[in-house]
């Protein structure tokens, strides 16, 4: 097994400008992260908000630098602060984001929308762009008569595919996938959760799935990564960390996650009786 | 007798494209004391049955229904001024999004005593000493203190807690809750439920709990009325719901849960619940 | 929730027609805007065919018709229907004319101060940083002159004329649009959407006016067809102080200004030119209105 991604001690820091009455001070978004996926394996990075799980992302899917650390995409380091960010390596990862209202440009075509990537990246004729954007709307579950349309036109799970497959349009190895189904209903849900694991199985993909919803994490992960304010404070396979979690906040996390099974409900209701 | 009454309301709003029905036919009673959880996915009508029921709708939707009471008192018939003085005094409703329902204007012990004045008539001092005992109630650290600050300030978990404290300021009998967790943090919203819980005890309040997560409704409801696109699919509670559901789209919903999976596929509505079922399920 | 579906249960309608469809919706609800469009398309077709309609040339003088009332006043005469002015020109045909000029002073205007506000608004609202600071620092300096003074004082500079007055219009309504684009793009480029242009390795030019700029489009809209109506209304007072065209151009400001000595007693060379700028400003701000009913999606929800 290969491993496509290494984060080694990855850190961020935001430097808030002082102003007359205030002191510039520097916020740690990040503390030092480490940790690596094999190819075809899924990565969930678990925590609530503000714990640093989207900054993370976006260094990882080489939008924003990390403050220090080293990153390496299938064993190449890459540090966008200098500038060695070629096409090469902006085509091996890929990010679907959580809002799909706001992720799709609402004045662009579907058609335009899935070719834009390689338009920009590469010089392949405009037929072929179609035809690639043509195949894997069908592998999304969308229809051809779909290419012509804007987003606006879509529900919400169909945004979210053609989110999918516009990261899909540069055969990218690595796929970010920042709470993916959270803005979704769970019905719809439960279709592009199936999608994202057929298309694991088909191209291989290896994706790091950042998410607050522990039942949808312990679905589709392999290994998790619990973070909270910036640290991993939890990191193993998945059944490590749900079978005995270690950390007290982890344990927190799941004590608190709403249970719907039956017997929940039993020893809920018998214990309102007795109060 | 039924704390809340509806039968067979109807809610259409009026659009470019002709009429939108959002709520199709929907009747459902609440008692006093008791937990109603209203569950459907977006475009389900539920939020919209509730705003209805209370007159909150834009002057766009039109609302029909055989039935509508609170307490005995018919809602329909009531003019606004009547109307007004029962919502947020023995009606109240919180919503989703707990920092922008509360005005960045104004400090949150403003807003409490805001209420507190409009409501109850009561003065300055009473004001403030009710205010920090809600505060007191909801679980404020350091109410006095809180009371002067903005709703900026304030975190999100903090806010709701603010906008119960409102809620509950003149007693409701009932209080409407709209999808109270879904901004928030997991472990916030284990405190907010609880919170929620805990007062709708102590008071004895009727509480309608809308949401779409089967895992809030498994932790606060006695009774659940279950939606889709506009019409009740069923209703039943908590226990029979969850084992044992009579209506194929809440059976699809449960098999849904990334919970309850057996394969490593989940089950889709689509491939369990075919659209024309809901004509079967809603007679 | 469901309130959201029944909103965009308007605009999932797949064809374009339909989108059409649902702005004319809104915008139709506004009767004064769709007064102002018939009265707006009524100008345009004015100045488009004045060559035909016009009774009379608009510089031909009849030295034997000065100061002929309207028809329906005593003295009136019915070649000239709307009475001449003090060298004998046909008022009717004077004002069909003068509607080219406007239009013309608009569309340049708006175009010119369109085009340059929103490259410097682009920039400065993506870049941000010290190009922001350098650029809007110039605008503030553009914005605490009054707008007609400083138009003045640079026609003065250029030299009087309808070309000059428009360059030195457009110079002063560039701030509103330098700001109105910088603020949109401000609030556009945290979007997901742009994000992901990034991701697929789009280049700043791209992100900045092929997948920002047309999202940001309808205030600027709205605030074109607001200046098209300002622009002529400056036009006019420039050319009533003698900045702007000069005569015999038949423009409405200029007309003003010759008949300025008949004020109290030919009524008919004074207020005609005044009552077409009136009507014609108020048309235009009414379709604005509209527009911005329109295609503001946050006036939209309610």
């Amino acid at each position: 097994m290969s491993v496509i991604l290494e984060a080694r001690n990855i850190v961020r820091d935001y430097h808030v400008p002082g102003s007359f009455l205030k002191k510039a001070k520097t916020v740690h978004a990040v503390k030092g992260v480490s940790f690596s996926v094999e190819k075809g394996k899924t990565l969930a990075i678990v925590g609530e908000s503000g714990c640093g799980k989207s900054t993370l992302g976006r260094i990882l899917t080489l939008i924003d630098p990390a403050t220090s650390g080293d990153l390496l995409i299938e064993g190449k380091k890459i540090d966008i602060a200098k500038g060695d960010l070629t096409p090469e390596m902006r085509r091996k990862v890929q990010i679907v984001f959580q809002n799909p209202y706001g992720s799709l440009n609402p004045r662009q075509k579907i058609g335009d929308i899935l070719t834009e990537p390689l338009v920009i990246n590469t010089k392949t004729p405009a037929d072929e762009r179609r035809d690639r954007a043509m195949t894997l709307l069908k592998k999304v579950g969308l229809e051809e008569k779909h290419y012509n349309r804007y987003p606006h036109m879509f529900s919400g799970g169909q945004r979210q595919r053609i989110a999918i497959a516009r990261a899909l349009m540069l055969n990218p190895k690595l796929l970010v996938l920042d709470e993916p189904v959270s803005a979704l209903d769970l019905s719809v849900q439960a279709q592009v959760l199936n999608l994202l694991a057929d298309l694991q199985d088909e191209f291989q993909l290896t994706y790091v799935f950042i998410s607050h919803d522990l039942s949808v994490v312990r679905y589709i992960a392999d290994e998790v990564m619990v973070m909270y304010f910036g640290e991993a404070v939890e990191y193993g396979s998945r059944d490590e960390v749900f079978a005995d979690p270690k950390h007290s906040y982890t344990k927190t996390l799941f004590a608190a996650t709403p249970r719907a099974d039956v017997e929940s409900i039993r020893a809920r209701l018998a214990k309102k009786k007795a109060a | 007798m039924a704390l809340l009454e509806i039968e067979n309301l109807v809610v259409e709003f009026e659009t470019a494209s002709g009429p939108f029905r959002a709520v199709n036919g929907v009747s459902m009673k609440v008692h006093e004391g008791e937990v109603l959880a209203i569950v459907g996915e977006s475009g389900s009508g539920k939020s919209v049955s509730m705003l209805a029921a209370m007159g909150l709708l834009p002057w766009t939707a039109k609302v029909t229904a055989d039935k509508l009471t609170f307490n005995g008192r018919d809602l329909l018939s009531m003019s606004a001024n009547e109307r007004r003085k029962i919502i947020g005094k023995e009606i109240a409703m919180i919503f989703q999004e707990p920092v922008a329902s509360l005005n960045p204007c104004f400090t949150v012990g403003f807003q409490i005593e805001e209420v507190l004045r409009m409501h109850l008539g009561l003065d300055r001092a009473a004001r403030r000493k009710r205010a920090i005992e809600l505060f007191e109630a909801v679980g404020i650290a350091d109410p006095a203190e809180r009371l002067g600050s903005y709703p900026h300030q304030m975190s999100g978990g903090q806010c709701q807690r603010v906008m119960i404290a409102i809620a509950i300021a003149c007693n409701p009998k009932l209080l409407i809750a709209d999808e109270p967790t879904t901004a928030l943090d997991v472990t916030i919203q284990k405190q907010i439920l609880d919170l929620l819980m805990k007062l709708q005890a102590d008071y004895g309040m009727g509480l309608i709990m809308i949401t779409h997560n089967m895992g809030v409704v498994a932790e606060t409801a006695d009774r659940v009325v279950v939606q889709y696109k506009g019409r009740k699919m069923e209703e039943a509670d908590v226990l029979t719901l969850f084992e044992n559901p009579k209506s194929n789209y809440t059976r699809a919903l449960l098999a849904a849960l990334p919970d309850n999976a057996t394969g490593d596929r989940l089950p889709t509505i689509s491939e369990l619940f075919v659209d024309d079922q809901i004509e079967g399920a809603a007679r | 929730m469901s309130q959201a579906a029944a909103t965009s249960a308007v605009s999932t309608d797949p064809s374009r027609r339909a989108r059409l469809a649902e702005f004319w919706y809104y915008f139709s609800e506004n009767r004064g805007a769709v007064i102002g469009l018939v009265f707006f398309i009524f100008l345009v077709l004015l100045a488009i065919f004045a060559p035909l309609i016009a009774p009379h040339d608009p510089t031909q003088q009849y030295r034997d018709a000065v100061l002929v009332p309207p028809v329906w006043q005593e003295g009136g005469r019915a070649d000239f229907l709307l009475g001449t002015d003090a060298v004998g020109r046909d008022m009717l045909s004077r004002l069909i004319f003068g509607t080219q000029f406007s239009l013309f002073v608009g569309v340049i205007v708006t175009t010119l101060s369109l085009v340059v506000g929103v490259v410097f608004g682009v920039i400065a609202g993506y870049f941000r940083g010290w190009v922001d600071t350098a650029i809007m620092r110039v605008m503030d300096i553009i914005l605490a002159f009054p707008s007609l003074l400083l138009a003045l004082v640079l026609v003065a500079i250029l030299g009087p004329g309808l070309v000059n007055a428009m360059i030195a219009i457009s110079l002063v309504y560039q701030p509103h649009f330098v700001r109105l684009a910088r603020a949109a793009v401000m609030s556009e480029k945290s979007r997901d959407y742009v994000v992901a242009a990034k991701v697929a390795g789009a280049g700043h030019i791209r992100l900045m006016f092929k997948t920002i700029l047309p999202n940001c489009m309808a205030p600027l809209i709205v605030q074109a067809t607001l200046s098209f109506s300002s622009a002529i209304l400056d036009a006019a007072a420039l050319g009533f102080l003698g900045m702007g065209a000069q005569p015999p151009t038949p423009e409405w400001g200029t007309m003003l200004a010759e008949a300025r000595e008949f004020i109290q007693s030919k009524w008919w060379v004074v207020t005609l030119p005044g009552v077409a700028i009136l009507i014609t400003v108020l048309a235009i701000n009414l379709m604005g209105d509209g527009l911005r009913d329109a295609l503001d999606p946050k006036l939209k929800r309610s």
